[in-house]
């Protein structure tokens, strides 16, 4: 047979699993540009998730509530420990830290409309407070963060919580990076730097050094505050166990763990990739760390990174978060990769749903951007409202996940009312293979 | 003069009973004993009021203040005056590490030496040390001035943006993108101002200045190595 014969049979075109088309494209990117690529969001490689666990409905052995007739409580208060204001909340799913520079005031706004609506809180982020956020939030969260951009006691005493960061889930051990294109004369104002330079945030604090020192600083601003605001501390997931101990010893009211889905404005994408822990991975070992401190209720923990439905919600809550917190999921309910823009991002090089390029500042949804024009199309009004029916269906789901289960509050969910599907989810949220007792670790069959 | 026992009411009661003159500033001069090294002394005021400390303070004293002037007769802590927006805190002995840290404005003056980090992310505060600084000092620092009329130690103004340095002794090492700058008549009268603000006698003709070199402004890889 003639090696030029095309019709005697082949064997496929076949791609590498190691060297996808989305590999080598970056590998060309990279040989290109010679630059590290940058981008916003968080991981997004298939890591265990939610999705790999189930709940065990009611059935013979519990007994469920009925539909949307019997109560199924969803409140929570944090910050019982120390402070002597703390957040109630008629929901368990706050919005997490997103500064003002990294979105537009116009989101901002919506977020705090939303939020309010729906009888949760906000929370500031990299560049201080606005009036706009304040404005619409009736329970809003000020983030200390490592930069101090725009921090002032004013508005610390303006806030219903502090919430320390040290880290952040997309890049435990990494700062800030708002680059010049989206520093605005507003921005540049607040953040006390010269219009048009890329803002580095530091990746650590400036003034303590480690937990010795935090337990310090955080009486510094309860003396500052007169002890009414809860102090949350954020950290990114890494080593939950060791962080959670160390953050209830300095004095934390509420512990904040971000998981590696946990997303940023910018940061490098290797970066977003490689570093941290699946947000899955995290809830037991706070909890476990909680538990030993004798603390567990007492520290109240928030979850986040990557939670995007009811399902998520309830399941964060039954493996033992007080509360879990969203932050590229409100992007989204807001409007942002909307498939209505999808001629304008695919103008940008991405399409409507893989838009990640936040810090260049020209997001056609108008949230991660500066540009008036581009910002005046996101009606706060109405992302708002948006933001408000996607925080009652995450409830709604999760009502309803808790009731299967015989719950008469969300937070009544329990370890034993899941099961995995997969050995790593197994292993990772402490609760057993489906069909079996077997918790990788720690026994059974 | 009010006098607070600081060992006998608490530190609970002394921030509270200060930040109070916020709203009866009739009483504007404090005085407080037995300090004993404690921390978060006189923090979040925000009166004309002055508040003198008769002994050495542990962290952030005088942390985030506003409009007092605060005298501490001692040595202070870490975090001196971190985040200070305006007002004073004037320190008779030495400060510990990130004195004057983030802060946004007002005076602090150091009248010893003073610890690493002095001025780190400084954001319009003015700071006067009448000894040397340590390593590190206004790391990242944005705004301001600090002046030093000893020596400043390894990786001065590493970082900086567009805050001003006045250093009259030596520099052991300048930081990333800090270069030392001409001198020019704005600049002699801005640091004889501070110098006259702070109470130091020294001639401003012997310090050199230093500053960003705007090189790290914008993102360039080859800075990356």
């Amino acid at each position: 047979m003639a090696k030029d014969d095309k019709t005697a049979p082949q064997t496929l075109p076949r791609y590498s699993n190691t060297f996808t088309p989305e590999v080598n494209a970056e590998i060309r990117r990279a040989a290109a540009t010679g630059i590290y690529d940058i981008r916003g969001g968080g991981a997004k490689r298939k890591v265990p998730h939610f999705d790999d666990l189930v709940f065990l409905g009611a059935s013979m052995s519990r007994y469920p509530l009925e539909g949307y007739r019997e109560k199924c409580e969803t409140s929570v208060t944090l910050g019982t420990r120390f402070a002597k204001k703390p957040i109630e909340l008629k929901i368990p799913i706050t919005i997490a830290g997103m500064s003002f520079g990294a979105l537009s005031a116009q989101a901002k706004e919506a977020l705090g409309r939303g939020a309010t609506m729906a009888g949760t809180s906000t929370t500031t982020g990299d560049g201080g407070m606005t009036p706009e956020e304040r404005g619409q939030s009736e329970r809003l969260v000020y983030q200390y963060l490592p930069s101090r951009y725009g921090m002032n006691p004013v508005d610390l005493r303006k806030a219903d919580a502090i919430e320390v960061v040290v880290g952040q889930g997309a890049k435990p051990g990494g700062g800030g990076m708002l680059l010049g294109q989206k520093i605005s004369d507003r921005v540049a104002e607040m953040r006390t730097l010269p219009k048009g330079i890329d803002q580095r945030s530091a990746c650590r604090h400036p003034d303590w050094t480690g937990p010795d020192d935090l337990e310090i600083k955080i009486l510094e601003l309860r003396e500052i505050t007169n002890w009414e605001k809860p102090i949350y501390v954020k950290v990114g997931a890494a080593r939950p166990f060791f962080d959670t101990t160390l953050a209830v010893k300095a004095g934390a009211d509420v512990v904040v763990i971000d998981g590696m889905q946990g997303g940023t404005a910018a940061t490098q994408d290797v970066f977003i990739e490689h570093v941290g822990i699946p947000t899955l991975a995290c809830i037991r070992e706070a909890v476990a760390a909680l538990q030993e401190l004798n603390m567990h209720r007492e520290v109240q923990l928030i979850v986040s990174g990557g939670i995007r439905s009811g399902a998520d919600v309830a399941k964060a809550l039954a493996l033992g978060a007080d509360a879990v917190s969203i932050g590229t999921a409100a992007m989204i309910a807001l409007g942002d990769n909307d498939p209505k823009w999808e001629a304008e991002y695919q103008a940008l090089g991405s399409t409507a749903g893989a838009y990640d390029d936040w810090h260049e500042g020209r997001d056609p949804a108008g949230i991660s951007t500066q540009d008036p024009e581009l910002a005046k199309r996101l009606d706060p009004v109405e992302a708002g409202r948006r933001l408000n029916n996607y925080l009652k269906v995450m409830t709604l789901e999760a009502q309803t996940l808790a009731r299967a289960c015989g719950k008469n509050h969300v937070n009544n969910l329990e370890p034993e009312d899941l099961q995995a599907l997969t050995v790593e989810a197994a292993a990772m949220a402490k609760v057993p293979l489906a069909g079996t007792t077997w918790i990788p670790g720690q026994g059974g069959m | 003069m009010q006098t607070f026992d600081l060992e006998a009411n608490g530190l609970r009661a002394l921030n509270e009973t200060l930040q109070a003159q916020a709203q009866t500033t009739n009483e504007t001069a404090w005085d407080v004993i037995n300090p004993r090294g404690s921390h978060a002394i006189a923090v979040g005021l925000d009166a004309p009021i002055e508040v003198t400390v008769n002994g050495s303070t542990g962290y952030y004293c005088a942390g985030m203040n506003q409009q007092a002037t605060v005298h501490v007769k001692g040595n202070v802590g870490p975090g001196a005056a971190e985040n200070m927006m305006s007002g004073k805190l004037i320190v008779d002995g030495d400060a510990s590490q990130y004195a004057g840290a983030t802060g946004h404005g007002g005076l602090l003056v150091i009248k010893g030496n003073a610890s690493s980090r002095c001025g780190i992310s400084m954001k319009g505060i003015d700071i006067v040390v009448g000894g040397n600084v340590g390593h590190m000092s206004a790391f990242m620092a944005q705004a301001g001035h600090m002046v030093v009329c000893g020596d400043a130690g390894d990786a001065l103004g590493d970082s900086i943006y567009e805050a001003q340095l006045f250093v009259r002794g030596s520099v052991k090492s300048l930081g990333a993108d800090c270069i030392e700058k001409e001198m020019r008549p704005e600049h002699i009268a801005k640091l004889t101002e501070l110098l006259d603000a702070a109470g130091v006698d020294a001639d401003p003709a012997d310090f050199k200045r230093y500053g960003s070199a705007r090189q790290l402004y914008n993102f360039n890889i080859d800075n990356a190595y």
